[in-house]
């Protein structure tokens, strides 16, 4: 037994972020506040979605951490060894083993299922921070539904851009009510965000929990003429073969060489697995040599 | 004339501890018609129109607004939603400084759109193509559309505030020192465009001032403030050709002759 008590925080503390998640789990797309704790980490870490998951952990879970879909990333692999010394849980790198995922900036390609929460780490939880910066005049501004600024932001990515340019932290409607900051995932994630599992969002140096239960209505904002798109880039992976996931460009070389590959390592590795071949994948000869 | 007052004040109060913000103001405003208040630094008239225009609790009295489904409604007792609903779309206020009414970081053309997206536009086209129309209303070229308000001139800030606030159809505005800081021919210029639209779209609008030449263009009615008191009331020519009270005498006769 290690000399952490269970996942890390005390069990007081565990009880408060409970009581602030099941809050944002009734009331959807609501920012609740609670009293964020000093991490052993940096700010900006992960410290809201390391509490978060905490307080959701026990003993006979299943934790997978991600990093912009990656498992092997610095981010990923030191909470995952966090939780792994201080809760001794099991951990995985498969999405459909593990029941707690925690991530940034990625939702996994697999469907969730019931059972499983998905944790995300939330830099910045207000989505109107950028254009209102008073948080009394946000707070005003959500309890009497005044959205119309969030539109203003639109509006000007299409007068400069001619498309809406916002490509992550895209802002969605939940549940018809409260505009949410979905945390800075790709808009490609957007329409995922009606799943099976639980959503729960952490903010730590902005001490804010928020939730999104199972199956509820998730709206992309958008204009009529100007409908939300939840584009990617237009290629498949290099190495999977894949046209239907979000991918990462990757410079290669000194000559402007690239490669894209699929964000989230353990769907790609797993189709590599089973097969599937993409522009740069060793060819069979060199593997069969390897062997 | 209707006999019914678009917006009624009555006794309204407001101190800061032992001194008078403004005390005992009552008046009718009535639907088409420009009110201005007039009197000198410190007299209470924004503090007046901060009151009126719900920015300011005063401490009792009453402001009555002709609201379009409920009719005469107290502003001041009226729920929060309500008045903040009210305040964009039947009400405008164009401030002092334009900086304090635009959002400086955002484009004329958003500016504009702000409050028709605030009231529930969702067609990118419809707002730009009003926006524009706004713009060209207050004499602001449609190539401008896209820049900054950082980037216009005080005159062209001054005027992008008045189309932003007038893109909703308001029945009533509410000014306070719309020309204070500017040079005389942009003032000149933006007077003639306020008179312009206060006529075409029947605005009624209370202004306050503290230059004698703007209400004596704009404003109907005058109402003359001293030490948080109405002193002088009844019409602009009226009062400023004939002013009774001491006080109005010697600000009338304090503007310099060119």
């Amino acid at each position: 037994m290690s000399d952490y008590n269970f996942a890390y925080l005390d069990e007081q503390t565990k009880r408060m972020i409970r009581r602030a998640i099941l809050k944002g789990i009734a009331v959807p797309g609501y920012q609740v506040p609670f009293a964020s704790r000093e991490m052993p980490m940096p700010y900006g870490w992960g410290t809201g979605g390391v509490q978060v998951s905490a307080a959701c952990l026990m003993p006979e879970d299943v934790l997978k951490v991600i990093d912009q879909g990656a498992d092997d990333t610095t981010n990923a692999v030191s909470i995952r060894k966090f939780f792994e010394k201080t809760a001794e849980v099991a951990v995985t790198e498969k999405t459909r083993e593990a029941t707690v995922i925690q991530t940034r900036h990625r939702i996994p390609e697999e469907l969730l299922t019931e059972g499983q929460i998905l944790v995300y780490q939330v830099p910045i939880p207000e989505p109107l921070r950028f254009l209102e910066p008073r948080e009394t005049e946000t707070r005003k501004m959500h309890a009497l539904e005044e959205y119309g600024l969030m539109h203003v932001k639109l509006y000007e990515d299409i007068a400069k851009h001619g498309h809406i340019a916002t490509s992550y932290a895209y802002p969605v409607k939940v549940e018809g009510r409260y505009v949410m900051d979905p945390s800075p995932i790709p808009k490609f994630d957007n329409p995922k965000m009606e799943m099976a599992a639980i959503q729960l969002f952490g903010a730590g140096r902005e001490q804010r929990i928020y939730a999104v239960p199972p199956y509820t209505k998730v709206v992309s904002l958008d204009f009529e003429d100007h409908p939300f798109d939840p584009s990617k880039a237009n290629h498949p992976c290099d190495l999977c073969g894949a046209e239907h996931t979000y991918l990462d460009e990757v410079i290669i070389d000194d000559d402007g060489g690239r490669m894209f590959v699929c964000s989230d390592t353990d769907y790609c590795a797993e189709r590599q697995a089973t097969g599937h071949r993409g522009r740069l994948s060793p060819s069979q000869d060199l593997e069969k040599a390897a062997e | 004339m209707t006999t019914q007052p678009l917006l009624s004040v009555k006794d309204i109060r407001k101190t800061y501890g032992d001194r008078i913000g403004c005390s005992d103001v009552s008046f009718d405003l009535y639907p088409g018609e420009v009110m201005g208040i007039v009197g000198e630094s410190g007299s209470g008239k924004s503090t007046l129109l901060n009151c009126m225009a719900g920015h300011l609790p005063p401490d009792s009295g009453q402001v009555l607004f002709d609201t379009r489904d409920r009719g005469m409604v107290d502003t001041l007792t009226m729920s929060e939603p309500e008045r903040r609903m009210l305040s964009r779309t039947d009400w405008a206020f164009v401030h002092q400084h334009a900086r304090d009414g635009l959002r400086m970081g955002v484009s004329a053309g958003g500016n504009v759109g702000e409050r028709l997206m605030a009231v529930g536009a969702r067609n990118y086209g419809n707002i730009r193509t009003q926006a524009i129309d706004w713009l060209d209303r207050v004499e602001i070229n449609e190539d401008r559309v896209d820049d900054k308000p950082s980037a216009f001139s005080g005159g062209m800030q001054q005027r992008l505030q008045i189309a932003r606030n007038l893109v909703t159809g308001p029945r009533l505005v509410f000014m306070d020192e719309p020309t204070g800081g500017l040079d005389v021919s942009v003032q000149a210029r933006l007077l003639d465009l306020l008179r312009g639209l206060v006529r075409e779209m029947g605005l009624s609008a209370i202004i306050v001032t503290h230059d004698l030449a703007v209400v004596r263009l704009l404003a109907d009615r005058l109402m003359v403030m001293k030490s948080g008191r109405v002193v002088e009331h009844g019409l602009t020519d009226q009062v400023l050709d004939d002013p009774q009270h001491a006080y109005t005498q010697l600000l009338v006769s304090s503007v310099l002759q060119v």
